[in-house]
């Protein structure tokens, strides 16, 4: 017999059996009414022997069933699934080889075991997603420390008042206020924790991190402060009392420190010269720097902070020396990652490898929303710096569309438009670049490579 | 007074329990709260064991003991790691680094006192 014969042979026994059992009906009434013997039906039923035409109808009419249900593979769907659930089983092991008659013969708790599995594949997929959270995300496990310290203080007074009965008052009240405190902590932590878990990236009522904060108060500002242009420090103090979105101290800090440096900037590079150069050369930092005798890391800021209608589209990263990104205006077409580092070959980072040498180049990400950018990378080293002290470095890039406004689309821009751009990532966690020798991390989208 | 134990932590309600139960157990307690210069209290100090938390404000746990573990005069301390992290890799780390008992918060009081008193007698 060939071996699909034995399967399906296997299958339409086990069938015949479950259908006789199911009806009440003995082997040997059911081999009398069929016209064969006992010994012959038993062997039928145990998979060995074949069964077809004339004896199978017979059964099956005796059964109260089309032959065919006995016979087709009515449970291709749930074989294809456990042949895959069979790979968690030991190579030697019996059954492995038998998922035909185990859908066959018990479709229900086939159909339940690959739930089931199905079940356990998408929690272990969360609990990966969690844990690579858990690694990459300095937030998350800054907030589940405080928490996990503060249950572990709890833990151990709870304890200390239970286990020592003979504990002086000034002990217990001592304690019993630690505890106090303690779980009102634990409330506030956990309460933040959920907050932050819950958060969705894009919902502009939830506010994940310090960090976030700021990148959405800038972007409700559209990155431009007009009372700032010719404005004091009362000004920024203003500003940020109207600003809503700063619920924490930490990101109060970071806009206060943001808008600061937006007022210095403003006074160096007035927004009527920068204007004016822009409107002539477009927005090149490098042109613009040359044509207003500033530093090209201040023509970077101040393009970065001009609003959408006066400078065209466009994409701002701000990277500090080790390469996070610390400001972000993010462009359609060029994904800024929030948690990790950027793309290795973006020109961000090879600037802040070469400082005071200006790069531009084209580049487009991979993805399906592939768009080409002239992009520009400068990276300076900070002077505000004492002796012995490495000095800070810091590094700037701006995208701007190859196809765009017509204030973007220079003269700059246009010199290299025939070059083919430079295809790079966002990130290397969620690139398809299959082969990239600056691949730190292997990518989550396998189905890529 | 019994062997002198270093507390180096920075939940002050967690740094008031465990010195409360190994002080009634008959040690030494001492205590410090910043990892910045914990090495150098160490030193100071001179205990006959250390409890080391990981997450510290100014320095890593991990940084610290890898300098106490470079320095003749402490690379033997007995050193009890204490954190919240309980993934392998961060066991490996202490591991690596020279801990000699690795423990993950929320732990019990009894598993304390009885890694410490493991610790005196090895």
């Amino acid at each position: 017999m060939a071996e699909n014969d034995v399967t399906e042979s296997a299958i339409t026994g086990a069938r015949i059996r479950e259908r006789r059992i199911a009806a009440g009906i003995r082997q040997a009434e059911l081999a009398e009414r069929a016209g064969i013997s006992a010994s012959y039906l038993n062997l039928i039923e145990h998979n060995r022997r074949r069964i077809g035409g004339r004896i199978l109808l017979r059964i099956a009419a005796v059964l109260g069933v089309e032959p065919t249900l006995l016979t087709r593979g009515a449970a291709a769907g749930l074989v294809a699934g456990l042949r895959e659930a069979a790979v968690d089983m030991p190579e030697d092991a019996p059954d492995r080889a038998k998922p035909e008659e185990f859908a066959e013969r018990f479709p229900e708790w086939a159909g339940l075991l690959l739930r089931t599995r199905g079940k356990v594949d998408a929690l272990e997929r969360a609990v990966r997603t969690l844990t690579d959270r858990l690694a990459h995300d300095p937030n998350l496990a800054e907030r589940l420390h405080e928490v996990l310290s503060v249950v572990t203080a709890i833990r151990s007074t709870a304890s200390i008042l239970v286990d020592t009965p003979e504990l002086e008052r000034d002990w217990q009240r001592r304690f019993h206020r630690n505890i106090n405190e303690d779980s009102a902590r634990l409330a506030e932590g956990a309460e933040a924790l959920v907050r932050y878990l819950d958060a969705a990236p894009d919902d502009a009522e939830v506010i994940l991190s310090p960090q976030d904060e700021l990148d959405a108060f800038l972007e409700t500002h559209g990155y431009h402060f007009p009372a700032l242009e010719d404005g004091t420090e009362r000004d920024v103090l203003a500003v940020l009392a109207a600003a809503d979105h700063l619920t924490s101290d930490a990101a109060r800090n970071l806009a206060e420190l943001h808008l600061m440096n937006y007022l210095r900037d403003a006074r160096r590079f007035p927004l009527t010269d920068l204007e004016a150069a822009l409107a002539a050369l477009g927005p090149d930092p490098l042109a613009l720097a040359a044509r207003c005798g500033v530093s090209p890391g201040l023509a970077f800021r101040r393009l970065a902070a001009l609003p959408t209608g006066t400078v065209g589209e466009l994409g701002y990263a701000l990277c500090d020396g080790s390469g996070v990104l610390v400001m972000r205006r993010p462009v359609a077409g060029f994904s800024l990652p929030r948690l990790s580092g950027g793309c290795p070959i973006w020109p961000l980072y090879a600037a802040l490898a070469q400082p005071g040498t200006p790069l531009r180049l084209r580049v487009a990400q991979v993805g399906p929303d592939r768009r080409v950018f002239t992009a520009s990378a400068f990276s300076e080293v900070s002077t505000q710096t004492g002796y012995n002290q490495p000095p800070p470095r810091r590094a700037y890039m701006l995208l701007v569309p190859a196809v765009a406004t017509a204030a973007a689309a220079s003269a700059a821009t246009a010199e290299t438009d025939a070059e083919a751009p430079i295809e790079l990532g966002v990130t290397c966690r969620v690139c398809t670049r299959a082969s990239c020798a600056a691949r730190r991390e292997p990518s989550i989208l396998r189905e890529e490579f | 007074m019994g062997n002198k134990v270093l507390l180096i932590e920075d939940e002050p309600n967690i740094i008031e329990a465990i010195s409360f139960i190994l002080s009634r157990d008959g040690m030494e307690v001492k205590t410090h709260s910043n990892g910045v210069d914990a090495v150098a209290v160490v030193g100071r100090e001179a205990p006959d064991i250390l409890i080391l938390d990981v997450m510290l404000p100014g320095r890593s746990g991990y940084d610290i003991l890898s300098d106490l573990r470079a320095d003749a005069a402490t690379a033997a301390l007995p050193v009890l790691m204490l954190t919240a992290r309980g993934q392998s890799r961060d066991r490996e780390m202490a591991e690596r680094l020279g801990a000699s008992r690795y423990m993950t918060k929320p732990f019990s009081n009894a598993d304390v006192l009885q890694a410490v008193r493991d610790l005196v007698t090895t």
